[in-house]
């Protein structure tokens, strides 16, 4: 399913002395089967840009095309339910959302909702429940006896199991540990492969965009001031740093040494592997001629 | 949905209202919910009303702002008038249709009543819109502690008063945000039958009561941490200062009572 932005404006709290500009002019366009990076700092829009991809905000200017759907600024939508079904978020520390008696029952909850009958939804359960690497005995168990990563990631199975075909993801990883962290965003990575999704990533962190990202967008202050695929975005380096963002590490090795070697390599390198082989490529050849 | 609630709620502004001490504000907020019971006539629910209004200028808080905020109470306001209009049967008969009948009393007490009603909502709201939540606790310190005599735990109630007046935006946003999470899953607030409605609750009350818990349990180890020991010999860092306006405004609302009295009928 596509989703597109055209040029939306949102404010937040109109017509209150609170009032402020969230987002400006964004333009964004999502193809199916994308997996898409938002990066920036905090306050710089992203969250907002994330809420209005299943209608949860919609634009004060502006177009949201979500498949056939059509979210015009300054309107009244009814039916959002549909799009929500296909869009599902999942939001920063999602726990905080669990709120059932069983891990079964709160997974469930969602495909309930969409009208999902019981025994088709306790399936997706138990198919979500491995998707992120749970066993099945904790779903008579309350999801507030696990532990803050098991949370989580019930928390995810239960976004999937209502079997999207968009994922939204707002920091998934933040405040777990480097190995949850890695395990998580394989998981994402591995799912928008297998299932052919669109996966969109808000994140403060590079290295997950450069890994997995098809296409970034960079945003700041509320509008859109760079998109291109990881190559693109990170072959100019210097340009991050004034926006006061990061490069990859990968990125600023390479950069560092190319600076001490004298050296330059073709392009700029995502990952370690990749790196590694072009540096013994070039030490090779520099060393033959 | 949750942006427009203006309870609680601080407009920063350069007012004279906002630049008093907490202590007369709250001295004339008490003063005015006693003495608004004095109005029985029109001419001293004009005097309220024009002295509610006056406040109101003088506090710089945007009118459109108050009457955005304000609508969902105006509701409660109009139920008022409506329950005193249909259910006073006293004074002449002023019109009939079927079982409903209206009374000249009945208009007049809907009337006064709605009326007391809002303008003790709009001063209290003043209140709360010009002084910061932790200006008011302080004030209400100061202005209760004589009550140490007898026992009274003025600072203990002081400090949970700022705290859960601290929370306030926290648990707002922490609504909105869990809101939306279940929105994201099918939960529909705002629409479908009344039965579902209620029943949309729980999903959103019981991560907030959770929440809150687990905050409330850090916040309390943060305190300790932090040397925490009660109210015992510690000292202020705002000193509350009673300047001439302060002087004047309590001026203003004793003669507003001497008005009263002498007016009502």
């Amino acid at each position: 399913m596509d989703i597109s932005l055209q040029h939306v404006e949102y404010r937040y709290q109109a017509n209150t002395p609170f009032e402020s500009l969230a987002i400006e002019d964004v333009s964004i366009e999502i193809p199916t089967g994308i997996y898409m990076a938002i990066i920036g700092h905090t306050g710089s829009g992203k969250s907002t840009v994330l809420q209005h991809l299943n209608a949860l905000l919609q634009p004060s200017k502006g177009t949201v095309k979500i498949g056939e759907h059509e979210i015009k600024g300054g309107q009244k939508n009814k039916n959002l339910k549909k799009v929500r079904q296909r869009v599902g978020i999942v939001f920063q520390f999602p726990e905080h959302q669990l709120f059932e008696e069983t891990v079964e029952k709160d997974i469930i909850f969602g495909p309930l909702n969409f009208g999902v009958s019981e025994i088709e939804a306790k399936k997706r359960a138990r198919i979500a429940l491995k998707q992120v690497g749970l066993g099945e005995e904790i779903l008579e168990k309350s999801p507030f006896d696990l532990s803050g990563g098991q949370m989580r990631r019930v928390a995810i199975a239960g976004v999937l199991a209502m079997e999207p075909d968009v994922l939204v993801l707002d920091e998934p990883t933040a405040g777990l540990d480097p190995r949850g962290r890695k395990e998580v965003m394989d998981m994402f990575y591995a799912l928008h492969k297998d299932r052919n999704l669109s996966t969109i990533l808000v994140t403060h962190s590079m290295e997950d965009a450069a890994r997995y990202a098809d296409q970034i967008v960079i945003m700041q202050q509320g509008k859109v001031v760079k998109k291109g695929t990881p190559e693109e975005i990170f072959s100019a380096p210097t340009e991050l740093v004034q926006m006061g963002l990061d490069v990859p590490e990968v990125v600023r090795f390479q950069l560092k040494l190319e600076e001490k070697m004298g050296m330059k390599l073709e392009k700029i390198h995502l990952t370690i592997d990749e790196l590694s082989s072009a540096v013994t490529d070039q030490l090779s050849r520099g060393v033959r001629s | 949905m949750m942006e427009k609630m203006i309870f609680g709620r601080y407009v920063p502004a350069d007012s004279i209202i906002h630049k008093m001490d907490p202590r007369s504000k709250l001295m004339i907020i008490f003063l005015f919910v006693c003495i608004i019971f004095l109005a029985n006539n029109v001419v001293t629910y004009a005097l309220i009303g024009i002295y509610t209004f006056f406040m109101l200028g003088l506090s710089k808080v945007p009118v459109r702002f108050l009457y955005g905020g304000l609508k969902p109470v105006l509701w409660l306001v109009l139920f008022t008038l409506v329950l005193q209009l249909f259910f006073t049967k006293e004074g002449a008969l002023l019109f009939e249709w079927g079982p409903v009948k209206i009374y000249e009393e009945g208009v007049r007490m809907g009337i006064f009543i709605s009326l007391r009603f809002f303008f003790l909502i709009l001063m209290t709201s003043l209140l709360t819109l010009t002084t910061t939540p932790i200006e008011i606790t302080d004030g209400l310190e100061t202005l209760l502690h004589p009550l140490k005599k007898v026992r009274f735990p003025v600072h203990e109630m002081a400090l949970m008063m700022s705290i859960s007046l601290r929370f306030i935006p926290t648990l707002m946003q922490e609504t909105d945000k869990i809101m939306k999470a279940q929105i994201a899953r099918g939960v529909e607030f705002a629409s479908g039958p009344f039965k579902e409605r209620i029943k949309a609750v729980i999903p959103l009350l019981i991560p907030l009561f959770v929440s809150s818990f687990k905050r409330a349990e850090e916040l309390a180890i943060a305190m300790e941490a932090r040397g925490y020991r009660g109210g015992e010999g510690r000292t202020k860092y705002r000193q509350l200062s009673w300047q001439r306006a302060d002087s004047f405004q309590i001026g203003l609302l004793i003669l507003l009572t001497i008005l009263l009295y002498l007016l009502r009928s």
